[in-house]
């Protein structure tokens, strides 16, 4: 199945984070480097500032869709799951199967972003390689849970509702475009519970610098909460879904 | 293949909340034989079979496949079985080699032997010469006997079919039909379920009739015929909505009357005879039809309905 579909897959994971790039990064960047302060970005240019969130947010944008319409798929249209629970697999390997698959699709998607900022000065660095691990965890932080929602559901309904008031203000307000510190003090807290905020604070601390061990410690273990919470509730809902 | 019963059952119950779809069965099949389950929609045939292929859990009751129990064995009683289920659950996009050879690998089947084997297979299902297409523009007939050999690439020694029929032309019927007898006669025990008469007289040894959750019936096809109707059927239609009032002039004519909405049927050991005492009576139907008793009319009188409504 993989196979067919690569090539888009490829092209999209190259062709999209460079568009972002070139567009947000390149344009707003001019704006805000021509302010002068970069204080607030530690002294960073906005255009690393901004590029390197996108390994977060495309993992999130990617495996968020992944764990919605094709995960769906397997429980309704297509009824794959069924087919395969009448093998010796249980749908616990079912769910290790979609799991092995968001990270492979992960580490393409992300892998293809961190390609494009090799072509940076700015953010050319061996800091990319623990960038796309990061931002793989972060997809995978939305991923399981995700996944484990979708295996209660018989329609695709919810799902743009999850998209509007869930990922794209995160997206927003996630510490991708600014700091969080510029966010209004009482939102602030809010971005502190959103797996996002960790993603982009590890990705942009692995590629440039400037994170503390504890606190890359603290991002890692939240994220890495998400993922096993959303990991234990799939197998429970892709149980329940399955055997009935 | 084991000697013992592949499938056993005894006082089988699945619940779903407040609805009692199977309600306390006992079953038993023999190894090599085809086993039918007969009904309406939501008779619980389809639970039972679930049930039967590990993949829902039995609410009450004793259930052992080839002596185990689905609840702790279920990895390697389903390692032993096959299943055709009631909708195709084909991969579309895949060519019909890729659907097998992958299914071979969830039985952790070698790709080697699983290829070698889906040749066969599709040498068995009379697609050779779609082995390279996708399964997407397949008829339904084609893919049905698709997901047959599917179901065969591990060997099993069980093998359910969930109305493996329903939705095909009659040719694909009679095509399919034959290839189950086919495997029948090789000694594969199969469990079928079906809401048609002349699919269950044709491949079943053995059926159970079920109603509501229950077994009302169990026997041959012909065995449970003998027992329950005569051997014909003389139906006689005297217009929509008259069929009730002539019953006391056609009384007596045959051994059993039923009435339907729209004819009479009258059980006779000769159906014949029983259309000339009407001639003979001046009862004359806009229509007649004499004809050879069937499951359908096993089902009518069990159950005072008929099976597909």
């Amino acid at each position: 199945m993989f196979r067919q579909i690569k090539v888009s897959v490829g092209l999209a994971a190259i062709v999209q984070p460079a568009m972002f790039l070139l567009g947000v990064g390149l344009g707003i960047g001019e704006l805000v480097d021509a302010g002068g302060n970069t204080d607030l970005l530690d002294g960073q240019p906005y255009f690393a500032f901004y590029s390197t969130a996108l390994l977060a947010t495309t993992a999130m944008f990617v495996l968020t869709q992944e764990a919605m319409w094709p995960t769906l798929d397997g429980f309704t249209w297509g009824e794959a799951n069924r087919a395969m629970i009448a093998t010796p697999l249980t749908p616990t390997d079912v769910l290790a199967g979609k799991a092995l698959h968001y990270l492979v699709r992960g580490v393409i998607a992300v892998g293809g972003t961190a390609l494009v900022l090799a072509l940076f000065a700015d953010t050319r660095s061996l800091g990319l390689i623990p960038g796309v691990a990061a931002g793989v965890l972060c997809g995978l932080a939305f991923a399981m849970p995700i996944a484990a929602f979708t295996a209660t559901q018989e329609y695709d309904t919810a799902f743009p509702a999850i998209l509007r008031f869930g990922i794209t203000p995160m997206f927003l307000f996630g510490g991708a475009f600014y700091p969080i510190e510029q966010l209004p003090d009482w939102l602030e807290p809010v971005a502190w519970f959103t797996p996002l905020w960790h993603g982009v604070e590890l990705t942009r601390g692995s590629v440039l610098g400037g994170l503390g061990a504890e606190m890359a410690l603290l991002h890692i273990g939240v994220l890495a909460a998400f993922v096993l919470g959303g990991t234990l509730w799939a197998r429970w809902s892709f149980t329940r879904r399955l055997l009935v | 293949m084991s000697t013992a019963a592949p499938v056993v059952a005894r006082s089988l119950v699945k619940r779903f909340g407040d609805f009692t779809a199977v309600d306390s069965i006992d079953i038993e099949i023999a190894p090599g034989e085809a086993f039918g389950f007969l009904g309406p929609n939501g008779a619980g045939k389809t639970s039972t079979m679930r049930m039967i292929g590990c993949v829902s859990p039995r609410t009450s009751g004793e259930l052992r496949i080839f002596g185990l129990d689905p609840a702790t064995d279920g990895r390697a009683i389903r390692s032993r079985m096959g299943v055709v289920p009631q909708l195709d659950q084909l991969d579309n996009e895949l060519t019909v080699t890729e659907n097998l050879l992958i299914y071979g690998r969830y039985f952790d089947i070698s790709k080697r032997d699983a290829l070698a084997k889906a040749a066969d297979l599709l040498a068995f299902a009379q697609l050779e010469e779609k082995a390279n297409s996708k399964v997407d523009p397949l008829s339904g007939g084609q893919k049905r006997r698709v997901s047959i050999a599917r179901s065969l690439i591990n060997d099993p020694d069980l093998l359910l079919l969930d109305e493996p029929t329903t939705g095909l032309d009659p040719q694909a019927r009679h095509v399919l039909w034959d290839r189950l007898y086919q495997l029948k006669e090789q000694g594969a025990t199969q469990v079928i379920t079906t809401h048609f008469m002349d699919e269950a007289e044709q491949l079943c040894d053995r059926l159970v009739v079920m109603d509501g959750g229950r077994i009302v019936a169990e026997g041959s096809p012909q065995g449970l015929i003998g027992e329950h109707v005569r051997r014909e059927v003389l139906e006689v239609r005297f217009g929509y909505g008259r069929n009730e009032e002539m019953v006391p002039q056609v009384d007596g004519v045959g051994a059993r009357i039923e009435v339907l909405p729209d004819r009479l049927l009258i059980y006779s050991d000769d159906g014949e005879s029983a259309l000339s005492e009407l001639h003979r009576r001046d009862v004359v139907p806009e229509s007649s039809l004499v004809r050879r008793s069937s499951l359908e009319d096993v089902f009518l009188k069990l159950t005072g309905r008929t099976l597909v409504e």
